[in-house]
């Protein structure tokens, strides 16, 4: 199977290469930060937490969104999803080795993250992280693999199988929940510490992940005979479009929370984070754009004649993906060290090294769905043939 | 099979490389390492049989005693008592880490990484230079 | 019987997955080893039930530029010291009213309090969130009260900084070696990667002393003792002043009190 992995066009190999090339630079840069320590990067006293941590949460939103597809699917025997299904699954793949690649760059002192098994602590959500995560990337890796397998043998899938599927989608809500529940369960950390972070981080899950998936189902139709039907894409849009009015909706409702009962503490990250305090305002300008990003996309999607224009699609789906990529992945977890428990500001600037480490795990990421669907149209075009 | 001459010659460079160190390395075994003590006690914390191949444990013991469970005072075999700590007992004899820790460390090829925290007064002097090792 | 290359593969995959995960579980099984020896508690170590510590701020505000506590801590621990507040690692240090007790200040305060200094350090909270969230035990309560650290252990996963409501902890963010200043030679240094704050001393306990920053103190500004000894000098000073604690409203239950 794999070897249909091997066989591509000098553009296939080029983009390989330059993924590779992207993780090589970064593979130096973990080198240098072993050396060095975590001080190589932008993190310090007051912000323990940085992009690493940021893009893990992200991803782990991506990796969920992959039951969106499976619910149709195999819940409702929806057919028009049965050809699409499968690259929902090898993202969500992807999407989990990348979760996993930035906890472990962000750790102190990665040789001993086997502690977490050595002495295993059920009342740590971290503890509880990992064994949804490692699962969570089990169950998609068999899924996906004998789909696959059967696709190619043009089989229906292994009956035993089903239950692995039924139970990816709460699987696939409890990654997104424990993750929720690192940060809503901390006293004293103003932005985190609310009841609606883990249904407003699934809700930005899946509108961001399937946003992702219908942009690299654009390219793989561009670069391959594979076309995925329209309705799929008509009913992954209309999916976007619903979950990103719950996540804007869920936005709201922390604003009200906060400003209505006038609590300084509540108050005080979102201040920092949309109009700035003490005189800091660094990610006024990120936190705005991306709630002008959410509004835009969802203004296209919700039009139907717009929604069916790819291009319209495409830049709705790019707009969703930077308007949650900027919640998640940079306002959320910077905002809640912001102010810091002496309610003072210290802003956090990531480095070079820091950011290309984080843009390598992209990479890798890219990779392995790069690899992964290229197996998948592999077998779609030889049903068509 | 299919393929047999190229997987057997695979399987000659394979065995080629892997047994490459232990060719160039034959009848050359290092000489055991002498080791010196600054003896300051008379005996060691247990008998030198027992030190020699169950240090490691002993330490990992120690550590959890100390640390966890608080017990920072071990009474041994004999009922000699000894104030648990590496720093403050240990290297108070075996003073002279790099001649007695390191040599055999490097001859067994183990690297324990008591020394990333823990510290003799010699072994401070080499502070300076390792800044930013890994 | 056929095998075919794929099945081959697997068996053998799982097998090596088998044997290299078994070993390590037979490994964890045989750790104590069999000696007819114990470890125990040093004779002089001082008990308690629940260690617990009083600040006067209103003595230490005669002596606003005094810092024997701090010096005291930081060189009986090996504390480097980066002179840059992106590498900082304290165990103990000073800030002023507003900042130490952010939800209870008032503009209309005497300008006493505003000024005072109030030192602060790991408030070794009866309900610890750092220690609920600690993925390996690293940091752990002991039964005395004292929220310890494993070094050890600690894999730098910095979740413990996240959960403290007091910004008590600090992350070796590089090698604090080179950048300690006065070094003790009967205390370890940490490496880079792990996480480290005020442990109450437990290691000067044992040897029956009070903590370092208690031993230096010369006008007895910090006093240390049990809070489940109705005799003790701690619980004489709470029943006799009033005395305010570092965001009680989020039931973390601080041991650290300060005389305003």
């Amino acid at each position: 199977m794999i070897e249909k992995a091997l066989k591509g066009s000098p553009r296939y190999w080029g983009w390989i290469f330059f993924l590779l090339f992207i993780i090589g630079i970064g593979f130096i840069n973990y080198i240098r930060q072993l050396h060095y320590g975590l001080g190589i990067t932008g993190m310090s006293r007051d912000i323990s937490w940085g992009v690493y941590i940021a893009q893990f949460t992200y991803l782990v939103g991506v990796a969920a969104s992959a039951v969106m597809l499976v619910i149709p699917k195999y819940l409702h025997n929806y057919k028009k999803y049965a050809k699409v299904v499968l690259f929902g699954e090898f993202l969500a793949i992807a999407a989990v080795i990348m979760c996993l690649l930035f906890i472990v760059v962000d750790v102190g002192q990665p040789m001993r993250m086997m502690n977490i098994v050595f002495h295993a602590t059920p009342h740590s959500v971290l503890f509880w992280d990992m064994i949804v995560l490692s699962g969570y990337l089990t169950i998609n890796i068999i899924c996906g693999y004998n789909t696959l397998i059967a696709d190619k043998k043009e089989v229906p899938p292994p009956g035993w199988i089903k239950p692995f599927i039924y139970l990816s989608i709460p699987w696939a809500v409890s990654i997104h929940t424990v993750t929720a529940f690192l940060y809503a369960g901390l006293p004293g950390r103003h932005l985190w510490l609310t009841a609606i972070m883990a249904p407003r981080f699934l809700a930005s899950a899946f509108a961001s992940g399937p946003a992702l998936l219908l942009l690299v189902l654009m390219v793989i139709k561009r670069v391959s005979k594979f076309k995925p039907e329209e309705e799929a894409v008509q009913s992954i849009a209309k999916t976007i479009c619903y979950c990103m009015i719950m996540n804007l909706f869920f936005m709201g409702l922390e604003f009200f929370t906060a400003f209505y009962s006038n609590i300084p503490g509540h108050m005080n990250p979102l201040k920092y984070l949309f109009f700035g305090l003490q005189g800091h305002d660094m990610l006024v300008p990120w936190m705005r754009t991306c709630i002008f990003l959410g509004f835009f996309g969802v203004a296209i999607l919700i039009v139907p004649p717009l929604r069916k224009k790819e291009g319209f699609l495409a830049v709705a789906c790019a707009s969703i993906i930077g308007s949650t990529w900027v919640d998640k992945g940079v306002g959320l977890v910077i905002g809640g060290f912001i102010p810091n428990p002496f309610e003072r500001v210290v802003e956090y600037h990531p480095t070079f090294p820091e950011i290309s480490i984080a843009v390598a795990i992209w990479a890798v990421g890219a990779l392995v769905l790069t690899v992964l669907h290229k197996l998948a149209v592999a077998v779609r075009e030889q049903e068509m043939a | 099979m299919y393929d047999s001459g190229k997987i057997i010659a695979g399987l000659v460079i394979f065995a080629g490389l892997f047994t490459v160190p232990f060719i160039m390395n034959r009848g050359t075994a290092a000489p055991p390492p002498k080791l010196k003590i600054v003896s300051k006690a008379k005996a060691c914390v247990e008998d030198t049989h027992y030190m020699r191949t169950s240090h490691m444990k002993l330490l990992n013991e120690w550590r959890d005693d100390a640390l966890r469970d608080g017990h920072r005072l071990y009474i041994n075999n004999k009922g000699k008592k000894i104030h648990i700590g590496l720093q403050i007992t240990c290297l108070k004899c075996h003073s002279d880490k790099a001649d007695f820790c390191d040599k055999c460390h490097a001859y067994a090829d183990v690297r324990p990484y008591c020394w990333d925290c823990h510290f003799s007064p010699e072994g401070r002097k080499k502070w300076a230079s390792t800044e930013g090792h890994f | 019987m056929g095998i075919d290359r794929r099945s081959f593969l697997k068996i053998a995959g799982l097998s090596a997955v088998l044997g290299i995960g078994g070993g390590s579980v037979t490994d964890l099984l045989v750790n104590k080893d069999v000696e007819a020896s114990e470890a125990v508690c040093t004779e002089n170590a001082l008990h308690a039930k629940r260690w617990a510590m009083v600040v006067n701020v209103k003595k230490c505000s005669e002596h606003k530029d005094c810092k024997k506590c701090i010096e005291a801590c930081d060189s009986w621990h090996n504390i480097p010291n980066f002179h840059n507040s992106k590498d900082e690692v304290k165990w103990i240090w000073k800030d002023d009213y507003e900042h130490t007790f952010p939800d209870q200040e008032c503009e209309f305060m005497s300008e006493d309090i505003k000024k005072a200094p109030f030192i602060l350090m790991c408030n070794h909270c009866d309900q610890p969130p750092c220690v609920r969230v600690c993925p390996t035990k690293a940091t752990f309560k002991r039964p005395d009260g004292i929220v310890a650290m494993d070094f050890h252990r600690c894999i730098g996963c910095r979740f413990c900084m996240a959960a403290c409501p007091y910004g008590s902890r600090s992350f070796n963010w590089r090698d604090p070696r080179p950048f300690i200043e006065k070094v003790n030679n009967n205390f370890p240094t940490r490496m880079r990667g792990v996480v480290e704050k005020c442990t109450f001393c437990v290691d000067r306990l044992a040897d029956g002393l009070q903590p370092a920053c208690v031993e230096a103190c010369p006008y007895g500004c910090l006093v240390f003792g049990d809070l489940e000894d109705p005799e003790s000098e701690v619980r004489k000073l709470l029943q006799e002043n009033v005395t305010i604690r570092r965001k009680p409203e989020l039931g973390t239950m601080p041991s650290i009190f300060y005389i305003v």
